[in-house]
């Protein structure tokens, strides 16, 4: 018998190689560096390897040629394990500016007086000695760097994985990291352990239905590829109870990594209780390349089955809305309510999402869905990680005040920090001259012509409700007095400081000038199949 | 007199097309035309105390380079073919929102190019002018980056290429407006005049973005190329509205009737404001606009006869109202716009009247400016009192002052050679050409200004000296009188820009040409029956004012008549009564609405949602089983509800 080896394409694939390999580098690191070298070695490693991969993707782009009017549709790599074409590599690129992002949030030191915001001893039970010994001696954890690379990995291979397993080895490869790293939090770590555990188990759970959804759609189509699953689809061959019954299981399994309703109660508890620096990543890199992946399956695989999926998707995109915008009204913690709002952002990117039309439908100068669900990803991703950025500075003796009550006259005390909230708030809220503004009228658009228009109706009117939450935010911390002492900014190093600017900035230049990026998105967002 | 130029009838009729080469040479220079002043006003607006010890010096010099720029590139325009002369330059795309675009475009063609040396010279010497007036102002500095923003959008304005750049500097001129006429704040009256010049220009301007809007809509783009070209493809219809759109915009900013109310109260301005934007530029700019537009004004005879009866009514209004006030600013901002009126009227005679409508609107620049100045000085000596009944003889203490202001009021009733002469009669000439009611009224009109204005003349130089001995009337510093002298200079010398038809020639290519009518008593017998109204108009005024005393004190018993004019015609009486209280009871009935309707169903929405909200949160409880539960009923919907969809 024959062995024939995989043709395997290693420099369209550089950028995932790179991060799993300063991932394993990294813990490498933690076996052989002293400990007083570790962080700085972490921080440069992770930094210039999320750096090397950037550089890597822009290669790889180049060999498409998205400046062009006719791009090349892309590759299809590893034996078709991996799809490598416009909106992956546009997700590859957000992805790894997010997980920078992320590496500096993660970094920062200033905040906690000399150490990371990660436990200084993880194995060391809450209020025991143990701990207390710990952050007497300054321990810190660096092994976040080389789980959130290893997180980093799984989030690049998720949307380009085409075939199921590659689909579900992706997924649980960015799960795993961040269920740990949820329960490492330095300040309130019973929270914190609980909601990884809560995470871990709900995040396994689903991943049971998902398996069984492969298992499903592996009984009807006989192959896990989805371009063999399309042809089945297209052909009508096989049971529809086996397509219908596996499509449902991958879509619950999908729609919980992105946090839509009715599969979105672990949001709250996990964002609450993670340190916020994981919860600022995770919250806008894991969606990113959730809805990569969701889009891939849907479209590539079961796009031919549009009219069999696209009513539940109405419905989940109906329900998440409602939910995030109403569950988030009576919100009094910061990251509980920036969690609910981040459903109701699923719910407004399931919404463009709801644009699937047949390419035949799409006239010229249209806005397409996936160029539109790109377009939100982008602006959603840097708008949460900066504002979870902000959360992380304001702070009193206990470490971070999210109450939101000790937000109150905040514009007082740093009127800088506060607007730039108040911006990324109004921002979220899809005010003009933001680009959340842009967004939302991107993905409206796009569901408006596949003739969605009752649930561009809803989101519409769930814009109005969750106006009034950001708002009110706004109100806190501008025209109320502060309650005792107040709030107080603490002054945080360079590294928090950046995330923060770039996305504000990143915010208001996509509001001012989105032409470009749309444009751009608008050449390159189709997938090869 | 007539001077019809031979060579017009050579030219093609009907409306001219704007078709511009893009700027070369010494043209791609335009833009420094608009940008020095631009950053005059952003230096001494943002600059602070730092510039107030040379703030005043650096206004007059942007202006004056700005003079000097337009000079030459008059020179190289008038160096060019005559079929050459519409130059462009593209400065960049202003904004794109799907298939329209627009871009920042400047168009200097013969029209444009008088403007930029009308707007520049005698602004130029206003901002002169206005370092010694405003030499004892604390805040001179501020009043010289108002005016540097003024002379800025005026030229923004009148450069444009399209609709959308001409909004732009209309709303900057009339912020300036609104700034400078406020610009002594403390005073109420002079708020209160800033804010109602500003509201009711505010109607105008609707005029103006509806009609761009239509002519969007209609040609699909604002380009005057564009519009230009495709005019005549329009309905007549659609022509019509347009016209009269743009002719409510005229009619906000050059304050004619019915928006005319604002004018009179905007005097409450430093003198140098009125001289420059209420006599000389900006209110000319509804001139400007109609003149331009002549592609579309050319095409539709409706919107021309508004135009007529629009100026007709403002020429005599304005010069009624100038009859009756005591006010020497107010007399010459009545007098502004019955000149205006006259202007509008030329407009709306179609081909035959728009070069003599820029002819009078230039001549009356120099006149107008070269009298308001003049009161300014006369004020400079009097204490700042305004009112003629205090003068008296002042042609003594003021002699440069004095013969200035006699060479402007020559100019103004038309008395040959000097500049208004020449315009004014043109227009009586081409309007009795038109319509023997139209040519009456500006026959009348011509009458009243000389009485009006012999009346002002009177009051202020001559007769008995009748001010109070505290105040000692003195001839003011040379550096307001040179300014005085230039403007006379050039109201008395203005007139000759049409001999030889050389105005009319000059703007064939832009306003079109058309078939000189020729009246059945000759255009000489015309200016002799018009000299002859004048001669009648000066005499009653001497009758009343020369021979008997003047009082110091305004008579009150007078006719019905002296009572309407002294009330302005009842304009804002009727803006009173017919606008603003129907609008107060219209605004407490919505307020009523808005608190009890509008703001229970928003509240009430409002507290449902919450009350929904901490409802919804009891599901949030916690328990990792709770939550594994939702996810499993979540699963078993959704594949129901597949199922459903599919098999149902």
């Amino acid at each position: 018998m024959n062995f024939t080896a995989p043709h395997i394409e290693y420099d369209l694939i550089s950028p995932i190689l790179v991060v799993l390999g300063v991932a394993v580098v990294g813990v490498l690191v933690e076996a052989a560096v002293p400990r007083v070298y570790r962080y700085w070695t972490q921080v440069v490693l992770a930094a210039v390897g999320v750096v090397g991969a950037l550089g890597a993707t822009v290669y790889v782009l180049n060999r498409i040629h998205p400046g062009s009017d006719h791009p090349k549709p892309g590759f299809l790599v590893a034996e078709g394990a991996l799809a490598v074409d416009g909106p992956t590599l546009f997700i590859w690129v957000l992805i790894l500016v997010l997980a920078l992002l992320g590496v500096l949030l993660f970094a920062e030191r200033q905040l906690e007086g000399g150490v990371t915001a990660f436990a200084g001893q993880a194995a060391a039970l809450p209020g025991t000695e143990a701990e207390r010994e710990a952050s007497a001696q300054g321990l810190e954890h660096t092994e976040v760097f080389p789980l959130l690379m290893f997180a980093v990995s799984g989030m690049l291979m998720f949307p380009a994985a085409n075939d199921l397993l590659t689909l579900f080895v992706a997924l649980e490869v960015l799960s795993l990291p961040l269920y740990l790293l949820c329960g490492l939090a330095r300040r309130r770590r019973l929270l914190s352990q609980e909601a990884a555990l809560k995470y871990f188990m709900l995040g396994a759970f689903s991943s049971g239905f998902f398996v069984y959804g492969i298992a499903l759609t592996y009984g009807y189509a006989g192959s896990m590829e989805f371009s063999k699953i399309a042809q089945a689809v297209a052909s009508s061959s096989g049971s529809r109870a086996l397509l219908l019954g596996g499509m449902g299981m991958l879509a619950v399994g999908l729609l919980f990594k992105v946090g839509a309703a009715p599969f979105h109660a672990w949001t709250p508890d996990v964002y609450q209780g993670a340190p916020t620096a994981v919860t600022g990543f995770m919250a806008a890199a894991t969606k990113v390349a959730a809805f990569g992946a969701l889009l891939r399956l849907f479209y590539v695989a079961f796009g031919g089955a549009r009219w069999d999926w696209q009513p539940l998707m109405w419905g989940v995109a109906i329900l998440t809305m409602v939910v995030g915008s109403v569950f988030a009204l009576t919100q009094t913690d910061v990251k509980r309510l920036l969690a609910y709002s981040s459903v109701a952002h699923a719910g407004f990117i399931l919404t463009g999402f709801l644009g699937a039309r047949s390419l035949g439908e799409i006239h010229a100068g249209d806005i397409n869905p996936v160029q539109a669900v790109l377009f939100y990803v982008t602006t959603y991703g840097l708008m949460t990680m900066a504002a979870f950025a902000i959360v992380t500075v304001v702070r009193d003796a206990g470490g971070e005040a999210t109450h939101l009550s000790r937000w109150a006259g905040l514009g007082k005390e740093s009127p800088l920090v506060a607007g730039i909230f108040a911006f990324l708030l109004l921002g979220m809220a899809g005010i003009p001259l933001t680009s959340g503004f842009t967004g939302k009228w991107a993905v409206f658009a796009a569901a408006l012509s596949a003739g969605a228009w009752p649930v561009v109706i809803v989101a519409v009117l769930m814009s109005a409700v969750a106006a009034y939450f950001y708002v009110r935010v706004i109100v806190v911390m501008f025209f109320a007095d502060p309650v005792g002492d107040g709030p107080s900014v603490a002054v945080p190093s360079v590294l928090t400081s950046s995330v923060i600017a770039v996305g504000a900035a990143a915010t208001l230049v996509l509001g001012v000038v989105p032409g470009p990026l749309l444009d751009m998105l608008g050449r390159i967002a189709e997938f090869i199949r | 007199m007539s001077l019809v130029p031979s060579s017009l009838a050579a030219l093609h009729s009907g409306a001219p097309v704007v078709h511009a080469a893009s700027a070369d040479g010494v043209f791609s220079l335009l833009w420094l035309v608009v940008a020095l002043p631009a950053l005059g006003a952003a230096v001494l607006l943002l600059g602070g105390r730092r510039t107030d010890r040379w703030g005043h010096w650096l206004g007059v010099g942007t202006v004056a380079v700005s003079f000097l720029l337009s000079l030459v590139l008059f020179f190289a325009l008038v160096g060019r073919d005559s079929g050459d002369r519409q130059v462009s330059q593209h400065l960049w795309t202003w904004f794109t929102a799907g298939k329209y675009t627009v871009n920042l475009d400047l168009l200097y063609d013969q029209l444009s190019a008088v403007f930029l040396l009308l707007i520049t010279g005698v602004g130029g010497i206003i901002h002169l002018y206005s370092v010694g007036y405003m030499e004892h102002d604390e805040r001179r500095r501020r009043f010289f980056g108002y005016l540097n923003l003024f002379v800025a959008s005026m030229l923004t304005l009148v450069l444009a290429a399209d609709y959308v750049g001409v909004f732009l500097g209309w709303e900057g001129v009339g912020l300036a407006s609104y700034l400078l006429i406020g610009f002594w704040q403390y005073k109420p009256s002079a708020a209160a005049a800033a804010k109602k010049a500003f509201v009711i220009n505010r109607v105008g301007d609707i005029g103006l973005s509806l009609g761009s809007a239509l002519i969007f809509v209609t040609f699909g783009s604002t380009s005057f190329a564009v519009v230009s070209a495709n005019a005549d493809k329009a309905s007549s219809g659609t022509l019509t509205a347009i016209g009269l759109l743009l002719l409510l915009a005229a009619c906000g900013k050059s304050a004619q009737f019915p928006l005319q109310t604002w004018l009179l109260d905007a005097m409450e301005g430093p003198t140098p404001v009125s001289a420059l934007i209420h006599a000389a530029t900006m209110v000319t700019a509804g001139v400007y606009l109609i003149v331009r537009s002549n592609f579309i004004f050319s095409l539709t005879e409706d919107a021309r006869t508004g135009v007529v009866i629009v100026g007709c009514i403002t020429l005599l209004m304005g010069a009624i109202i100038g009859c009756a006030k005591d006010d020497i600013k107010k007399a010459l901002a009545g007098s502004t716009m019955s000149q205006i009126g006259y202007m509008i009227l030329a407009a709306g005679l179609g081909p035959a009247g728009y070069a003599l409508a820029i002819f009078h609107l230039l001549t009356h620049g120099f006149f107008k400016a070269n009298m308001f100045l003049g009161a300014g000085s006369v004020m400079h000596g009097t204490n700042d009192d305004v009112n003629m009944r205090h003068y008296g003889a002042l042609q003594k203490a003021m002699p440069v002052t004095f013969v200035t202001f006699a060479i402007g009021y020559l100019a103004i009733i038309g008395v040959p050679p000097f500049a208004g002469f020449w315009s004014k009669d043109r227009i009586i000439e081409t309007a009795f050409a038109d319509n023997f009611v139209v040519g009456l009224c500006a026959l009348v009109g011509a009458g009243i200004t000389a009485f009006y204005m012999t009346r002002l003349m009177l009051m202020t130089f001559v007769t008995e000296q009748r001010w109070e001995p505290d105040v000692h009337p003195h001839e003011s510093p040379r550096v307001m009188t040179i300014p005085l002298i230039a403007l006379a200079a050039l109201s008395a010398l203005g007139g000759f820009l049409i001999l030889n038809g050389w105005i009319t020639d000059w703007l064939a290519p832009v306003v079109g040409t058309h078939e000189e009518k020729s009246l059945a008593i000759g255009a000489l017998g015309m200016s002799l029956v018009t000299l002859v109204v004048v001669a009648i108009g000066i005499a009653i005024a001497w009758t009343f004012f020369g021979r008997r005393a003047v009082p110091r004190e305004a008579p009150t018993q007078v006719s019905v008549f002296t009572r309407a004019a002294r009330a302005e015609l009842y304009g804002d009486a009727f803006n009173e009564e017919v606008i603003v209280k129907p609008g107060y009871t219209g605004i407490r009935g919505l307020s009523v609405f808005d608190g009890s309707f509008v703001d229970g169903i928003a509240e009430g929405t409002a507290s449902a949602f919450g009350g929904m909200s901490s409802w919804f949160r009891l599901a949030q409880n916690g328990f990792v089983r709770s939550y594994a539960l939702a996810v499993l009923s979540g699963a078993a919907l959704v594949l129901l509800a597949l199922l459903a969809v599919n098999f149902s």
